[in-house]
């Protein structure tokens, strides 16, 4: 327990000192640490999943308030809760489903149900659960049907291990079954945010096409691995990267880009309205997408936004899942911005003279806020590991991955 | 044989740079500033522990060095080092799992360089310090990286011995009226090597220099070949040092100030030849809270988020973070604003704090718990914590400590400074920049003001118990219900409270320097160039301790003596040629100077020689002239040295008008006479002369049949000269 405690505080001193930057980094963070959180979490006999939320709501309401301009770190941590929650519907269901089959049964085979049936059971809720996870009962999951769960395999290990444990407790052995099942739930949440980039990238074949002029802002690596996609599958165009100032990212970008042997310009952010008419698709990466659809992206992204609404250019934002926040942006909880050190605008040594607050003299204030909102109507389409959604989609895509209590945290 | 050397010598390399980069990046934070800028205040409660933007400055400086990678601090602990102690024990900062916070405590240390000592003293015992350290002081608000830093100084250390000290610099342009930096420190000169950065020259004090000028040694021009001067650098105060510096405290004991004693000291000191050089930041922020004006511009500096992260609304330090509003508006969830009170740009305001109806709030950091009532006027204020302000009350550009209550009415004029739990009565005015506390000031002024107020813990303690009993009896000079004692201001420095006030400077002080300095501007130029590059071949520099000025009148006196003992002596006027151009060459004079002084001499002694009228003192003068006319000749070979005589001889008529001024014309006459000037030279003379004002002209109409007389003279013989042309 203590070493995941000081776990804890040292990731949240980094958070604090906006050590971890970039979302991905942040989220992938921050799921491992509440793996083990959860699984050095002592469960009690009795209402186990509400042990376990409260112990991850507690971490994460430390995690949130350290950063809470890192939207990433709440969503992970209400997926996670999400993910608890399913797993503990699912075990109940199928312990209601045992009690009826141990009714049916003769009063000699108890033993032998709880030995073998009970696992056998468990292991097809398992399976479900895994599914109802990672794809929710949606309107897609759906209409796809049923066919898949027959083949959703579950680890030989788990039924080898509940098999072994079968002496002991039915509660205990319930209370094994919720905490792996859940570290099986989170170590597939782990993966899904690692490999969220290739999921993007994967679709980029679909969006670019020969000879178009592509415009992106800022420094983004879904954006890069998207863009690279596409080269690889021999699509030749022309990439368009405003620099993203006061940070410059966009220098870097583009360095890659032509590293990986793409035709690239640099233009200056003020240059976008310009270069916008010749430009057939504007595509970004985001900070954070909001439930109505809004997105919060590096500054400038607006100013995009508008132009590229302005000449019917498509505005197309990649985003992977752990990006989507359940919160509305105008949700007093959310801290939209953050303003970051003036001096990345300008040299302190060269104006110190204009920076005093003097008697009545005019003063030089620098504001340097790192984020732009850019409300849902001027996005065309959101390209998530999921595939592309419509910004009015979003709230649809936001309840199938949280639940509505871990929404307040 | 070769190459198994080889991989040896590499393996021994790398082995090398593990243990380098093993060893612990480790600081030495020194907790006292060993002064008494901040008293009052520091009289109760240490300055570290002071809150700037309600966070104490010691949480700046650790929650840095901890971001900055530093792995062990070191606190030293000086006056009222209880009280740091207690705090760091209960603060987050004892449980740390990246940064090891020690402390050390001192009762005998006065200054910086006592502390330093007392560390190398522990060091031979515990061998705390394992190698290069970080050295600041714990009211340090900086957010630059140390490690390519320390990387650096250690590089730099590995090619140089001699390398002992990394001195961190930071441009800030200092007034150009006031010579004063945004922090309330004097202006400050360095010389770097452009190159390699060395530290040659490092001047603060403003009482060597007051005109603004700076003065090089030679020497250090012809070791380098450029230097960088400026006057727009602040220092940091943050140093990286190798253990070396301990050691050198060690040994020079009388080294008391880190800049003051020891850099100039390692500066001057040529035979260890240490060497300190300089790292400037450019992005990042780094300043030093050294007095009140300081205390007033890097609070300004955090509210507008220079210290990103070090900012009210992030929680760097088990502060309580603030929520950041429009305008630079930092408040806490909890604070009450009334509706009608307006609450202006870069205020923050503290958990608990209630503020009242109609209430103007502007520039201002209110603290946590603090009360204040209707139609109170805040501005450009510091308010700590639980202050309790009543109705009306008008409050501009003061520090209010904790626990103080201002009664309703009461006017707190700008610069003024309240200690803890003082209690101003109703409608009193405290006056401008006076320093208010419920202790008394103590009257044994120590001589060496570096004093921090050491034996404070026990002191205060009496001093507050006696007090209440000293307030009844006193009735108090804060009104009638008002509690505490306003400091008188030391002789001397009175005019100075300005300057390092948390007040800005007043219009009337600074229209007073502007006056001062168009003043200056008629006989000096005293704008001095930010910075510029020197070479040390360009002439155009005088790099010459001496004044010029000084010189000449040495080699005049030299002269004069020379003469004198050439006429009483007799001596042949070969001989005394010979010694004036000996003294010509050791003071480096012109031959227009030797002129000049020969002259002067030559004057002086016929005025020194007894006469009864003018006639008498001019025939002294003509015997004078006739007599050494040659030894004048041999440097009044060319024009402009016979106008340097004419020059000299009208300043000296200026001087006795009375004697030589009515024989200008008849001397001058006789010179020329005696062919020691040329008509050429007067009447050049005479053409400079003219265009002079008027009261220099009083000699040049004297002479002036005289020298109408010359222009006819050199007419007729140009039109001679013509004749004889056309004759040939």
């Amino acid at each position: 327990m203590p070493d995941v405690q000081s776990m804890v505080a040292e990731f949240v001193n980094k958070l604090r000192k906006r050590k971890i930057e970039g979302s991905q980094a942040t989220a992938k963070c921050t799921v491992e640490l509440l793996r083990s959180v959860i699984s050095h979490q002592r469960v009690p006999h009795a209402n186990q999943a509400a042990a376990l939320i409260d112990a991850v709501k507690a971490v994460g309401q430390q995690l949130v308030a350290a950063n809470p301009v890192e939207l990433a770190v709440g969503n992970v941590v209400r997926r996670v809760l999400h993910i608890i929650r399913e797993e503990d519907l699912s075990l109940t269901t199928a312990a209601m489903a045992g009690l009826d089959l141990l009714d049916a049964s003769d009063d000699d085979d108890i033993d032998n149900c709880k030995g073998i049936g009970y696992p056998a059971m468990s292991a097809a809720v398992v399976a479900a659960a895994a599914r109802s996870t990672l794809r929710p009962p949606s309107l897609q999951t759906l209409l796809e049907g049923t066919p898949e769960s027959a083949t959703v395999p579950y680890t030989s290990s788990s039924g080898a291990d509940s098999e072994s444990k079968s002496k002991s407790a039915d509660k205990s052995s319930l209370t094994r079954k919720l905490k792996h099942d859940v570290i099986e739930g989170v170590n597939q949440l782990i993966q899904e945010i690692s490999g969220c980039h290739e999921q993007i990238a994967e679709q980029a074949i679909e969006h670019i096409h020969q000879n178009e002029v592509i415009l992106t802002l800022g420094s983004s690596r879904t954006v890069l691995e998207f863009l690279c996609a596409a080269k690889e599958k021999k699509r030749s165009f022309r990439v368009f990267v405003a620099e993203g100032a006061p940070r410059y990212q966009g220098h870097l970008l583009a360095k890659e880009l032509v590293a990986r042997g793409l035709q690239t310009t640099v233009i200056t952010d003020s240059a976008v309205f310009a270069m916008i008419s010749r430009v057939n698709m504007v595509i970004i990466g985001a900070h954070a997408v909001m439930a109505n659809g809004g997105v919060i992206g590096p500054v400038g992204v607006n100013m995009a936004a508008l132009a590229a609404k302005k000449h019917a250019v498509p505005f197309v934002v990649l985003a992977g899942s752990h990006k989507l926040c359940p919160l509305y942006p105008h949700n007093p909880e959310v801290l939209l911005n953050e303003l970051r050190s003036p001096s990345e605008l300008l040299d302190f040594g060269e104006f110190s003279d204009c920076l005093d607050f003097g008697a009545g003299s005019g003063s030089l204030q620098v504001v340097n806020p790192t984020f732009d909102y850019v409300p849902p109507n001027l996005v065309s389409l959101f390209i998530t590991d999921t595939g592309g959604h419509n910004p009015s989609y979003m709230y649809r895509l936001i309840a199938d991955y949280y639940s509505a209590d871990d929404l307040v945290m | 044989m070769g190459a198994q050397k080889k991989g040896g010598g590499g393996a021994r390399v790398s082995e090398d740079a593990e243990e380098q980069s093993r060893q612990r990046l480790q600081a030495i934070l020194l907790a006292d500033s060993f002064a008494t800028k901040f008293r009052p205040v520091t009289l109760e409660r240490p300055k570290v522990l002071l809150p700037i933007v309600n966070v104490p400055m010691i949480d700046y400086t650790l929650a840095w060095l901890e971001y900055a990678g530093i792995e062990e601090v070191f606190v030293f602990c000086c006056a009222h080092s209880t009280q740091i102690i207690e705090y760091l024990e209960k603060s987050e900062w004892y449980s740390h799992p990246n940064l090891v916070v020690r402390t050390i405590e001192s009762h005998k240390s006065i200054s910086a360089g006592d502390a330093l000592r007392y560390m190398y003293e522990q060091q031979t015992e515990t061998s705390q310090i394992q190698g290069d350290f970080v050295l600041v002081s714990g009211d340090t608000v900086s957010n630059m990286p140390l490690a390519d830093l320390i990387q650096e100084h250690r590089d730099r250390k590995k090619k140089d011995e001699k390398a002992i000290m990394t001195m961190v610099i930071k441009q800030s342009k200092s007034s150009s009226l006031t010579h004063q930096s945004r922090l309330g420190t004097d202006q400050l000169f360095i010389a770097v090597d452009p190159l390699t950065k060395q530290l040659l020259h490092y001047e603060e004090d403003k009482i060597d220099h007051p005109s603004g000028s700076v003065c090089l040694d030679k020497s250090l021009l012809e070791s380098n070949p450029s230097v960088l001067v400026c006057n727009d650098m602040q220092d940091c105060y943050i140093d990286i040092c190798s253990p070396e510096v301990l050691s050198l405290f060690e040994d020079n004991f009388d080294y008391q100030h880190l800049r003051r004693h020891f850099v100039k000291g390692v500066l001057v000191d040529d035979i260890m030849g240490y060497k300190i050089f300089t790292h400037e930041i450019h992005s990042s922020y780094a300043a030093r809270i050294d007095n009140f004006r300081s205390y007033d511009t890097v609070s300004k500096d955090i509210i507008q988020r220079w210290t990103y992260p070090y900012v009210p609304d992030i929680n760097f330090s088990g502060n309580r973070p603030l929520r950041l509003g429009r305008q630079g508006i930092y408040r806490a969830c909890d604070a009450v604003l009334s509706r009608s009170a307006d609450v202006g740009a870069s205020s923050v305001i503290g958990y608990g704090t209630k503020i009242g109806d109609g209430d103007k709030i502007l520039n201002s950091v209110i603290g946590n718990g603090c009360c204040i009532g209707s139609n109170v006027v805040i501005e450009g204020s510091y308010i700590w914590n639980n202050v309790t302000i009543e109705d009306g009350c008008e409050i501009r550009n003061a520090i209010v400590c904790d626990g103080v209550k201002i009664r309703a009415g009461a006017v707190l004029q700008p610069g003024v400074v309240l200690s803890f739990n003082v209690v101003v009565g109703r409608d009193f005015v405290v006056p401008a920049y006076s320093k208010v506390s419920l202790l008394q000031q103590p009257t044994t002024e120590d001589s060496d003001d570096e004093l921090e107020y050491a034996d404070s813990s026990s002191a205060t303690a009496d001093q507050l118990s006696g007090l209440n009993l000293q307030m009844e009896s006193k009735a108090s000079e804060l009104g009638p219900d008002g509690a505490g004692y306003i400091w008188e201001v030391c002789e001397g420095a009175h005019d100075e409270e300005w300057k390092h006030s948390v007040a800005p400077i007043p219009e009337d002080k600074l229209a007073e320097i502007t006056q001062a300095i168009d003043d200056d501007d008629t006989d000096d130029e005293s704008v001095v160039p930010t910075s510029g590059e020197l070479k040390s071949d360009a002439d155009s520099i005088n790099t010459d301790m001496n004044d010029p000025n000084d010189d000449y009148d040495y080699f005049e006196k030299e002269v004069e003596g020379t003469v004198l003992r050439a006429v009483e002596e007799n001596i042949k006027v070969d001989l005394v040629t010979l010694e004036i151009n000996g003294l010509r060459l050791s003071y480096n004079m012109e031959s227009a100077d030797c002129a000049g002084a020969t002259f002067y001499s030559m004057m002086k002694l016929a005025v020194d020689t007894p006469h009864n009228s003018a006639s008498e003192l001019y025939k002294n003068a003509a015997s004078i002239i006739t007599k050494w006319k040659e030894l004048l000749g041999f440097y009044v070979k060319k024009i402009d040295e016979q106008i340097e005589v004419i020059m000299k001889f009208e300043e000296m008529c200026q001087e006795s008008p009375k004697e030589l001024g009515p024989l200008f014309t008849q001397i001058l006459h006789l010179l020329y006479d005696k062919d020691v000037l040329q008509e050429d030279a007067i009447l050049r003379w005479a053409e400079e002369k003219a265009g002079a004002d008027e009261a220099d002209k009083v000699y040049l109409k004297q002479c002036d049949t005289f020298i109408q007389w010359l222009k006819e003279a050199s007419e007729e013989e140009d039109e001679d000269d013509e004749d004889e042309e056309e004759d040939d």
